[in-house]
């Protein structure tokens, strides 16, 4: 399974390091948000530095949507969704393969969206550990959950639409859990101010990955 | 007889469709079988139901000792299907893509070279990503995917389509040393000579069902309607 993970991961990044479509399209769609956000809100300056916790992760969701979409829309073009079945690898290898390379380019956005915050918002960074915790646990359970509900809106011929209406209220304690805990952090709170919403947050990542490798082969499949 | 593939009154349906409604086959390990029919007789749903990819919901399927309607999954290593997509990632290289699929195979990858070279792939065109690729390259690349692989069991959908007269001997030339080698292949193929030639016999679907087997002598295969054929051998003809 882990071989098959690596291979499948190191598969997916190659193909977006080739087609270089998380940082032509992902990313300046996310600063773009920012951006409007800023405008939006920009008469207020209190309100974007109160919000920008709120929006740095909406921007965030709002990408997984894309990334996740990518990451699904490889393996259904040119009958590769059924070439992957007959290859004999591991489903399970296969679900934590392509959530892995989805959580290395949400990751790498983080960081650029939280550079985005900081100049865009001005706002001071502060508790870096929490907000590094944060992002993490929140990304592994994006990503997860995305990888697990995109494969199943790629058997829709509407999976364009279907996907955010899957992933969306899926996801959304994650988006709870990171804004609060990420609040806490630019707050400059100690981390156990932050530690319940981090607990839901690994909480949410655990059970999406165990769902993922348990649940993952039998929706690859035709029924 | 040892048998690659043995199928009774198998259905598999699309949708609420039956694609195949009840077909019958059996094909010898290390034969190569062609079937014929006209479009939308079952021929790719059979083949993809060989490969494990559709799943056989009535009758009796084994392919390769695997009975189909319990475990279809580990089936599949042992099966090459080139159906009608390349099954090639566009962004990555033709040579990218070949050392992906040796690998998911369990291959080494040093093997890829040989299939590269043999498929008139190597040099300059191992570099280009597969989106760049004419129809025929693509179907060159997929070929060499298969050459890797070495399954046990060939599915070819339509195997000449899209190819030059150069591709098509490359083609008819690894299908025939996979066969030597031991492998079972099964083509569906309309190029009926061509595909024909490297037949040991052909079967004919009819509304998803195998309704003749007219001939296991090698060589071109008569076109002759099913019921003007001789008696098929009934070891390997099951009228549906």
């Amino acid at each position: 399974m882990w071989r098959d993970a690596v291979l499948v991961a190191g598969k997916d990044l190659r193909i977006e390091a080739r087609s270089r479509v998380a940082t032509n399209q992902v990313a300046p769609f996310a600063v773009l948000v920012l951006i409007l956000f800023a405008v939006a809100l920009d008469a207020d300056r209190r309100m974007l530095e109160q919000a920008a916790a709120g929006l740095l992760w909406v921007a965030v969701l709002l990408s997984t949507l894309l990334a996740v979409h990518r990451a699904q829309g490889v393996e259904s073009a040119e009958g590769t969704g059924d070439a992957l079945r007959l290859s004999g690898l591991d489903p399970a290898g296969i679900f934590l393969g392509k959530a892995a390379a989805v959580a290395v380019q949400l990751l790498a956005l983080e960081v650029l969206l939280g550079v985005g915050v900081v100049v865009l918002y001005d706002i001071d960074p502060a508790g870096l550990g929490t907000l590094a915790l944060t992002a993490g646990a929140a990304t592994v359970g994006l990503a997860a959950a995305g990888t697990l509900y995109g494969v199943l809106a790629t058997r829709s011929r509407v999976r364009e639409t279907l996907l955010p209406l899957l992933v969306l209220p899926v996801v959304a304690p994650v988006l709870i859990a990171a804004t609060r805990a990420s609040e806490a952090a630019l707050a400059g709170d100690p981390l156990g101010a932050a530690s319940q919403w981090l607990a839901l947050l690994g909480v949410f990542a655990v059970m999406y990955v165990g769902f993922g490798v348990v649940a993952f082969g039998p929706l690859m499949e035709e029924t | 007889m040892d048998l690659a593939v043995h199928l009774r009154s198998a259905v598999c349906l699309l949708g609420r469709f039956p694609a195949l409604a009840g077909a019958d086959l059996d094909v010898a390990s290390g034969e190569t079988v062609l079937v014929r029919g006209a479009n939308g007789a079952g021929k790719t749903t059979l083949l993809r139901a060989l490969a494990g990819l559709v799943p056989v919901v009535e009758g009796e399927a084994v392919v390769l000792g695997h009975d189909l309607r319990r475990d279809r999954r580990r089936l599949r290593r042992r099966v090459g299907l080139l159906g009608h997509a390349s099954g090639l990632y566009d962004d990555l290289s033709v040579a990218d893509n070949l050392r992906f699929w040796a690998r998911a195979a369990g291959r080494p990858v040093p093997d890829t070279d040989p299939a590269l070279a043999r498929l008139g792939l190597a040099g300059r065109l191992a570099d280009v990503p597969a989106a760049r690729l004419s129809a025929g390259q693509r179907r060159r690349v997929a070929l060499a995917v298969l050459a890797v692989r070495a399954p046990e069991l060939w599915l070819l959908d339509e195997p000449h389509a899209g190819l030059d007269a150069a591709g098509r001997d490359l083609l008819d030339d690894l299908v025939r040393s996979a066969a030597a080698q031991g492998a079972t292949v099964v083509l569906a193929s309309h190029e009926l000579d061509r595909a024909g030639s490297l037949a040991d016999r052909a079967v004919t679907l009819a509304g998803g069902r195998l309704v003749s087997d007219p001939s296991r002598s090698p060589g071109p295969l008569a076109t002759t309607p099913p019921a003007t054929t001789p008696p098929p051998e009934p070891e390997a003809v099951h009228v549906a």
